[in-house]
């Protein structure tokens, strides 16, 4: 194909070389197989393996073919990294949820993820497996090119010709191996969690070696060939590649959709997703795979230029990587850009081919197979049916690449393929992204999404890359089919003129969100469906209280135990079905068939078979899925009822907590009522006893006769007052509870406050009449008219005056009456000069038997003020102790017009 | 469903979110300055511009990655308190 190396080395050695590495690879696998196996694989699961392991982003296309992109399109190159690069940076977007989600759901492809969330539903499957395999096969070709190519390039120069003849002879001894591995080591275990440690491990190798031979073309260029980075510089700007063509739609374009594939890969997704990466592991390959990639096109433009300078015209820059170091007599370094270009081709066939063999044999084979023979989930052995199933799957893959190179015959077309199958792999994206974000996508919308973009996607950039009159007739691409020209395939709806592989991308695009969008808008989803979708969208809600898909107790344990086993292996069921008893509460192996559980048995099912496939196994078990559309919405309303019912025992609380508080001050009061009740009963009892006393011995005295007539008439008097005096306590007791009971009569009608007065210290007078009082009056103010009570007002005012009488200890006493009306009120102030009441004893006086002074002293019960107070309080009035005016003072308040509805 | 939802947060648990929405925002920057060149139209300029250009994107591409390797370890492990709230 090029010129020959007069320098390179023999072919035999390359052959040595390149058997020794794989012999390398397989002794890799082999060991962190083992070391897995025992449990020493820890750093196996490093996040450095995990980014490593992304590498397989990194084809043959990109190592071989970015130089070549480079010298025919400058900068342009950089678009393939770029995006993957945004996609990275931006992991807490997308990349987080959807690991999240695929460890949660236990995904084992991305056919499964769009299967899983939109209801199980295999037809899904099947699109997404069968559009993965339509873009991935000419991909696989391409690497087997790539590999061949470059064995061409070292066998051209050799005596004994053997690369020509023997192409096809290389490729499907390539092909071969790499079945070989994938087998070995990417069908050994079934479940999804199970990390292919060989596989993976091998992997992260190949990615250093691709990276460490591209640095090493690329050093050798910058500092051998050139005189370092200036010199470099001097060169670009000196070569053919001195100006680019920065076309603005395919810059944006091509970024778009290399974003949009390092998501929606096959491979990409199983590396990322289902191989088990966590979040910790994502959050360092955020940063580590875009350094990974920038360090793979640091060199790129440099060895690009150097290659345009230095070898013959007509050389294929897509070699340039091999054939410069081969020019330039540096053999050992060809060497080493030989293997990590055929690191960067076996690592994406190996990670292909075992994504697409879960894929079919998940969505394809399974189901066909359960279909035929229902029976089987209980006596034939699942496992060793899927685990063939995906071996076959592989050897029919690989040949389809095979066979897809033979056919296509190394063309050139299979150069562009690389981005064909991006833009292939890109219709995912919005049933994608729209499953995990939008609980609306419905299982229709993405099926029409996924043919709309599948069918745009091969009509308008797949069929025509075969060249015109290839798939496509001349004539159509003229003139469109049957003459409509807006079909024309590369003018869709008449825009012409456009690059095809961007006119190829919007129209896809386009298409397929809209027919997704509005499918979804247009149709109902079933209950599986909504189930599935609010576990996917909401999946950081820890608290998922979904409703179960599974009836209750239609399932025997026992019955799912078999079937467990013929998936997972009887040993591996056995442990599963014992945790989950224990988690019970139950000893043995059995645990109930609660919801809950084939819920979890059915997820883990599909880290095996697949969510479509576990669900339909699981349903000829159980029955089929026992939820309806109005049990869902009963769920949601259950949850609903739930947090409103908190929330009104909440408020209960809050009503109970302030009843408590009233209970508890009500329960105080009631204590001191009790105390102040046995109080008043044993001052009651001693008020009463003292005159009884001296009626009951005067009376005896009486009774025994031979006394002179005046003292009979003494002791008679005597009893006479003190019987009096009893009566006076009892009138008053009955006065007070009457008007405490509010059951009181009132006489109600106009009195004149000043004549009230008037008559009140009338009567007050005959109170200690031996002292003589200055009574100070401002009689004009006095002349009011009360609409009230009279008689029990003069009480009032008779008790405020007496008390003055009584009490007041200065030797001039004086008396002032104060009247003053306001605001519909009167008050009267009996204010005296004595020295008043002290300031702890004021709280106490209006009670009943309150007394300040000893008994004899005061010469009444000490009832007058409580009568007083609850006089006042009839009248609608009050009477108060006023302090700080120079000696004893009282106001008595009353309406000026009193309303029998007051009292 | 309303969840509760503290309305205001503590000093870390707020230095949390705001590194997350940095995160966030990282891509949109990075893709702002990735776009950039359309707007240079290089092909038009005289002067040669596939070396200035590449060092340019190469300089973005790795303070872009620096940045990304700041945000990450403070993005790890913060499930303890969910999404929802500011």
């Amino acid at each position: 194909m090029t010129a020959g190396p007069d320098t390179g080395m023999p072919f035999n050695i390359l052959v040595l070389t390149c058997v020794t590495y794989v012999a390398l690879l397989f002794l890799v696998a082999f060991v962190a197989e083992r070391r897995a196996g025992i449990g020493r694989a820890r750093w196996l699961r490093s996040p450095a393996v995990y980014t490593l392991s992304l590498s397989v982003y990194c084809t043959a296309w990109t190592f071989y073919g970015a130089v070549g992109y480079a010298a025919r399109s400058g900068l342009e190159f950089l678009t393939i990294y770029l995006g993957p690069t945004l996609v990275f940076i931006g992991w807490w977007w997308v990349l987080r949820k959807l690991v999240r989600i695929g460890r949660k759901q236990r995904v084992t492809s991305i056919a499964d993820l769009i299967s899983s969330r939109f209801g199980k539903s295999n037809l899904l499957g099947v699109i997404v497996t069968l559009m993965a395999v339509v873009a991935m096969t000419p991909y696989i070709a391409l690497q087997l090119q790539s590999v061949t190519q470059s064995f061409g390039v070292f066998a051209s120069g050799t005596p004994e010709g053997w690369a020509l003849p023997n192409r096809d002879a290389t490729a499907i001894w390539v092909a071969a191996g790499l079945a070989l591995f994938s087998i070995l080591f990417g069908t050994r275990k079934l479940d999804a969690k199970e990390q292919h440690h060989g596989v993976v491990t091998a992997i992260a190798v190949e990615a250093v070696v691709k990276l460490v031979a591209l640095l090493a073309v690329g050093s050798f260029v910058v500092w051998g060939l050139a005189d370092g980075p200036s010199d470099i510089f001097r060169r670009i700007s000196q070569s053919t590649l001195a100006d680019w063509q920065l076309q603005p739609d395919r810059w944006f374009g091509l970024m778009f959709v290399s974003a949009a594939a390092v998501i929606s890969l096959p491979r990409m997704f199983h590396v990322m997703v289902v191989e088990g990466g966590d979040e910790a592991h994502l959050g360092r390959a955020s940063w580590a795979f875009p350094a990974y990639l920038m360090l793979m096109s640091l060199f790129i433009i440099p060895i690009a230029v150097m290659g345009l300078e230095r070898m013959p015209t007509g050389a294929n820059p897509d070699m340039f990587v091999l054939t410069l170091p081969l020019h330039e007599g540096q053999g050992a370094l060809a060497m080493l850009a030989f293997l990590g270009g055929f690191s960067s081709a076996t690592s994406m066939v190996i990670v292909e081919a075992i994504a697409l063999a879960t894929m079919v044999s998940n969505h394809v084979v399974m189901p066909v197979w359960l279909r035929l023979r229902p029976d089987v989930a209980m006596t034939g052995d699942v496992r060793g049916v899927v685990l063939m199933a995906r071996r076959v799957s592989i050897i029919a893959i690989l040949a389809l690449g095979y066979g897809y190179y033979r056919l296509s015959g190394g063309s050139a077309a299979l150069a562009s393929i690389g981005l064909i199958a991006f833009v292939g792999a890109a219709q995912v994206l919005p049933a994608m992204l729209g499953g995990i974000f939008w609980r609306g996508a419905s299982r229709f919308g993405a099926a029409l999404g996924l043919i709309v973009g599948l069918t745009v996607w091969a009509y308008t950039l797949f069929l025509p890359s075969f060249g015109n009159d290839g798939m496509i007739p001349a004539h159509v691409f003229a003139h469109g089919p049957f003459g409509i020209g807006w079909l024309r395939p590369q003018a869709l709806f008449g825009v012409s003129g456009m690059d095809p592989l961007v006119h190829a991308i919007v129209w896809s695009m386009v298409l397929n969100a809209s027919a997704f969008a509005l499918g979804s808008i247009f149709s109902f989803p079933g209950p599986v469906e909504r189930m599935q979708g609010a576990a996917f969208v909401n999946v950081f809600d820890e608290d998922q209280t979904g409703p179960q898909g599974w009836a209750r107790g239609k399932a025997e344990p026992e019955t799912l135990l078999m079937m467990a086993g013929r998936i997972l292996g009887e040993e591996a069921a056995l442990a599963f079905f014992e945790a989950e008893a224990r988690r019970q509460g139950k000893a043995g192996f059995l645990p109930d068939a609660t919801p809950e559980f084939v819920e979890l048995l059915e997820r883990r099912l599909a880290g095996s078979v697949g969510a479509a496939t576990a669900h339909a196994m699981i349903s000829q078990i159980v029955g089929r899925a026992a939820v309806t559309v109005e049990e869902l919405m009963a769920v949601a309303n259950e949850t609903a009822q739930i947090m409103e019912y908190s929330a009104r025992l909440e408020a209960q609380q809050d009503e109970l907590t302030r009843t408590a508080r009233q209970l508890r001050e009500a329960n105080e009061k009631l204590t001191q009522l009790s105390i102040q009740k046995d109080a008043f009963l044993s001052q009651i009892s001693h008020e009463l006893r003292t005159p009884m006393t001296s009626i009951r011995a005067f009376s005896e005295i009486l009774t025994e006769g031979d006394l002179p007539p005046t003292m009979v008439a003494q002791y008679g008097r005597i009893i006479h007052d003190e019987a009096i005096r009893l009566t006076r306590l009892l009138d008053d007791l009955l006065d007070l509870s009457v008007l405490e009971n509010g059951t009181v009569q009132l006489n109600l009608g106009l009195a004149n406050v000043q004549t009230l007065l008037d008559k009140a210290l009338a009567a007050a007078g005959s109170t200690r009449p031996e002292r003589s009082f200055t009574i100070l009056r401002d009689l004009p103010s006095e002349n009011i008219f009360v609409r009230t009570d009279a008689d029990r007002l003069l009480q009032v005012f008779i008790n405020l005056i007496s008390n003055a009488r009584k009490y007041c200890d200065n030797p001039d006493p004086e008396l002032k009456i104060a009247v003053r009306q306001r605001a519909g009120r009167v008050s009267v102030d009996f204010i005296d000069n004595g020295s008043g009441i002290p300031k702890e004893s004021q709280a106490i006086i209006f009670e009943k038997f309150a007394r300040l002074s000893d008994q004899s002293r005061a010469g009444g019960a000490g009832l007058g003020l409580a009568i007083c107070r609850e006089v006042m309080a009839n009248l609608g009035g009050s009477v108060s102790y006023l302090p700080g005016q120079g000696g004893a003072a009282f106001r008595a308040t009353l309406p000026l017009r009193l309303d029998r509805k007051v009292a | 469903m309303a969840r509760r939802v503290p309305l205001f947060l503590k000093r870390r648990s707020y230095r949390r979110r705001r590194l997350r929405d940095a995160a966030r925002l990282l891509p949109v920057f990075g893709g702002f300055f990735f776009l950039l060149p359309i707007l240079w139209a290089p092909e038009q300029s005289p002067k040669p511009d596939t070396a200035p250009d590449g060092v340019y994107l190469f300089v973005v591409w790795f303070l872009l990655i620096l940045a990304a390797a700041a945000l990450a370890p403070g993005l790890d492990g913060g499930s303890d308190d969910d999404d929802s709230g500011t």
